[in-house]
């Protein structure tokens, strides 16, 4: 038997600070052998980043990290993976071409004596430990072949091989049906008897509760409470996930609202989301709210035809309209903004004209031919607009910084003048004075009665610009609240899938 | 002062010529056909040059084909197979009595089916291009052997074969075809919507395809382009061989692939254009006619293609590299 309060890893007074960002602040964390110790808060509060900075995909700004009482530095994931720490979601020698068992052995694999792979010693070991953790699944079995839940284990069991002393878990039981999440938790607590510490990190409060030991809470970077799950409830940790001040920075002119201009109803994906359904006026800025994997996301693309669904209609000005694919989209009106910018938004070998007008050569040509003159004017008008830092318009966008990145796949769909945009984190990743002028762009549109769609994990910013805003939580649409009704804590239980019944949701 | 004069030039050079690099190939061909001229009159001769216009001509109506396809992020292994295909198909017409005309539509035409129907298994079943277009190259290069029990198919009408051999003003019809091939890429490439698609889609598909871009259309199109030059260089080539040959155009890929390349087009998609291939494919003729004129080795000259063709791109990454 394992001393249950031996220390493992100790980080000291993290900080860690990203451009115009601190995402940490003066962070403690330990984690002990046999310890379960669970990670909770809002997007952004830092959990991530904290992870990183343990596993080494991240450099702290300042702090110390300790292990064994020894202080260390976790240069890159190869450090933390000889310092026996590891994260399942997180590793790096994954080869999902080859067996369960050569990814077991992988970097050292086993000869026999004639300088062959044994595959019969490979086979044997890893079956053993597979048997140990009660894992049904053959070591001959290609990785890529089995289940995400079969998958899963089998990394866990990996881990569990190389003897890892600290596992982390990041959202472990996204993908996994309630069954499988019971044989992940019998494995966990297999690890966690073995001596192994294990950092468990959902958006799932409940499975906190079932599983840790020691609960840490996080707020907008700074380490909030740790406490023993046993001395606290689910009521206790979301209000010590919330209460932050919203700020002036995030209120923008709302308008009136006036006719509805598009509406969603009964949109259902099997396996993702069931039975959206909302309706967004001109000049309305619509929240669209949820955790990690809440489906938010999936909606949106659904919306644009960037997805498909099962089941739904769409209507634009009360009439119904049919989107199979992006094209479709756009030709309604319908501008879509994605999260990841640079990868999904901006054809970077491509000039700042070319890319500006991505979307609009149909509405800027003639027979085929693209009108240049309207194409550089829209690309100067835009470049002047939205203050884009770029020697000309011919320039090619790699060369430019991020934030003028950003504004390059906005600007594409400003000059499109679409009717509806559907904006997937449109302030993820920028500084406070790029924040400020996007909040600006919202405005004007909104102004000349565009209906915008918001999705964003940021609450405070979300409730400071919104209209109106639906919560999704696991593919279910908990409740829509508007601008009157809003209230952090409310929105937090709803998008944690906690129930309201008796409460009066719309 | 000069520096920015200089830098003012050089933007505006840019943006008559497209990119930079079109211009730095351009040099090397005018510093290569001035050398050759140098060393051997017989190189500058008048009767030299239209020759090899001539003889250029059909690898380089193939290669404006495949610097779309490549612009677009695509490769096309098919384009010689497809240009021998098409050379039967306008042959075997023309030998059974239908008119000259009509028979080179319907071999266009055909060839530009070939390619389509690579560009729609290509976009539906997403299958890699490469591995559809290596299915291209031997299916097509099958049926045209097929279809003429892998014989020539000659007696063509002295009409049509004429083609290969007339002047207009003074230049070789062939090349001509080839020049205003040249002319219509170039403007599809730089003033139509296709052609802002198409680099859009090399540089980022994804991207393009959440800017509302239709992908699907654009692949068919892109594809279906690639089969129509090919059949055009078959047409040339049935022309010049005064014959349907099914054994033409093997190994074009290749070689249409080198000179797009070498004209400075990025294998990985979304930069290029039909100027710098029409450079490309000039050096490469003028390095193999030249060094032939001079007495050079053949072989020696393959080896000093090679070796240009991977200079070029080592030298675009460099530059790349600094953010020229």
């Amino acid at each position: 038997m394992v001393s249950e309060n031996k220390e493992i890893v100790r980080m000291e007074g993290i900080y860690k600070q990203f451009p115009g960002v601190l995402a940490l602040e003066n962070v403690d964390f330990q984690i002990y052998e046999g310890q379960i110790h669970g990670i909770v808060g809002e997007n952004g509060a830092g959990k991530s980043t904290l992870i990183k900075i343990l596993t080494g995909a991240l450099q702290p700004t300042s702090g110390d990290i300790f292990v064994d009482g020894k202080k260390v530095i976790i240069s890159d994931p190869i450090v933390a993976r000889n310092l026996q720490i590891g994260a399942v979601y997180q590793d790096l020698t994954v080869a999902r071409d080859l067996t369960v068992a050569e990814n077991f052995f992988l970097g050292q694999i086993p000869k026999n004596r004639f300088g062959f792979v044994s595959w019969r010693k490979m086979a044997k070991k890893t079956a053993e430990v597979l048997k140990e953790l009660n894992i049904e699944v053959s070591p001959n079995m290609i990785l890529e072949k089995l289940t995400a839940a079969q998958k899963e284990m089998v990394l866990i069991a990996k881990q569990y091989f190389k003897k890892y002393r600290v596992v982390i878990f990041d959202e472990p039981t996204a993908l996994l049906t309630s069954k499988d999440t019971e044989e992940l938790f019998r494995i966990i607590k297999k690890l966690k008897k073995e001596g192994v510490g294990i950092i468990y990190i959902s958006h799932r409060i409940e499975e906190v509760f079932e599983i840790c030991d020691t609960v840490t809470v996080l707020r907008d970077g700074k380490k909030i409470a740790c406490v023993p799950v046993n001395e606290t409830d689910i009521d206790g940790l979301i209000s010590r996930m919330v209460g932050r001040d919203i700020s002036d920075m995030y209120s923008i002119t709302h308008q009136k609202l006036t006719e509805e201009i598009f509406r969603v109803e009964g949109l259902s994906k099997t396996g993702v989301f069931k039975n959206i359904n909302f309706n967004v006026n001109r000049g309305e800025i619509f929240g669209l709210f949820g955790l990690v994997n809440s489906g938010t996301t999936k909606i949106a693309r659904a919306i644009y035809g960037a997805e498909p669904f099962d089941q739904g209609n769409l209507y634009i000005d009360s009439k119904k309209i049919r989107i199979t694919s992006p094209s479709m989209a756009v030709a309604n009106g319908i501008g879509f903004l994605p999260e990841d910018k640079k990868t999904e938004g901006l054809a970077i070998k491509l000039s700042v004209r070319h890319n500006i007008n991505l979307s609009s050569y149909p509405n800027i040509s003639r027979m085929g031919f693209v009108k240049g003159k309207i194409e550089n004017r829209n690309a100067r008008q835009q470049v002047k607009a939205l203050n884009i830092k770029t020697p000309g318009i011919e320039q090619i966008v790699i060369n430019l910084s991020g934030g003028n990145q950003q504004k390059i796949v906005l600007a594409k769909w400003l000059v499109n003048q679409c009717k509806i945009f559907i904006f997937e984190e449109p302030t993820a990743g920028i500084d406070v004075g790029a924040k400020e002028e996007i909040y600006k762009i919202l405005e004007l549109l909104i102004k000349k009665g565009s209906a915008i769609i918001m999705i964003s994990s940021y609450l405070p910013e979300l409730m400071g610009i919104a209209d109106q805003i639906t919560v999704v939580y696991e593919g279910t649409q908990m409740g829509t609240l508007s601008r009157n009704e809003f209230d952090e804590k409310r929105l937090l239980q709803l998008a944690s899938g906690v129930n309201l019944k008796e409460d009066n949701i719309r | 002062m000069i520096k920015d004069k200089v830098k003012k030039m050089m933007a505006k050079t840019k943006r008559i010529t497209g990119r930079f690099h079109e211009m730095n190939i351009l040099l090397v061909l005018i510093v290569l056909i001035i050398s050759f001229a140098i060393m051997n009159n017989r190189f500058i001769g008048f009767g030299n040059i239209t020759n090899l216009l001539r003889s250029t001509s059909i690898i380089g109506v193939v290669a404006i084909g495949m610097t779309f396809v490549i612009i677009s992020g695509g490769i096309d292994l098919s384009v010689g197979s497809v240009l021998a295909l098409s050379s039967v198909i306008a042959a075997r017409l023309m030998t059974s009595g239908v008119p000259i005309f009509l028979s080179i539509i319907i071999s266009l035409v055909a060839g530009a089916i070939a390619g389509l129907m690579m560009g729609v298994i290509i976009y539906e079943a997403r299958v890699p291009p490469f591995i559809v277009t290596l299915a291209g190259l031997s299916v097509f290069r099958g049926i045209a052997m097929l279809l003429t029990d892998a014989k020539k198919i000659i007696g063509l009408p002295v009409s049509f074969t004429n083609f290969a051999i007339i002047r207009v003003f003074g230049l070789p019809a062939m090349a001509i075809v080839w020049l205003v091939l040249i002319i219509i890429g170039v403007i599809i490439a730089r003033f139509t919507v296709f052609g802002r698609n198409i680099y859009a889609i090399g540089s980022n598909q994804e991207a393009a395809r959440l800017s509302g871009i239709n992908i699907r259309a654009s692949i068919y199109k892109v594809y279906a382009l690639g089969g129509f030059t090919s059949a055009v260089a078959g047409i040339l080539m049935t022309a010049r061989l005064a014959g349907g040959s099914p054994s033409a155009g093997s190994g074009y890929e290749l070689d249409a692939i080198a000179a797009t390349v070498l004209g400075g087009t990025s294998l990985t998609g979304g930069i290029g254009g039909v100027f710098g291939t029409l450079f490309g494919t000039m050096i490469i003729a003028t390095i193999s006619n030249g060094g032939n004129i001079m007495g050079i080795n053949p072989f020696v000259l393959k080896i000093i293609i090679g070796v240009l063709i991977v200079l070029a791109v080592v030298f675009d990454h460099l530059q790349k590299r600094r953010g020229i």
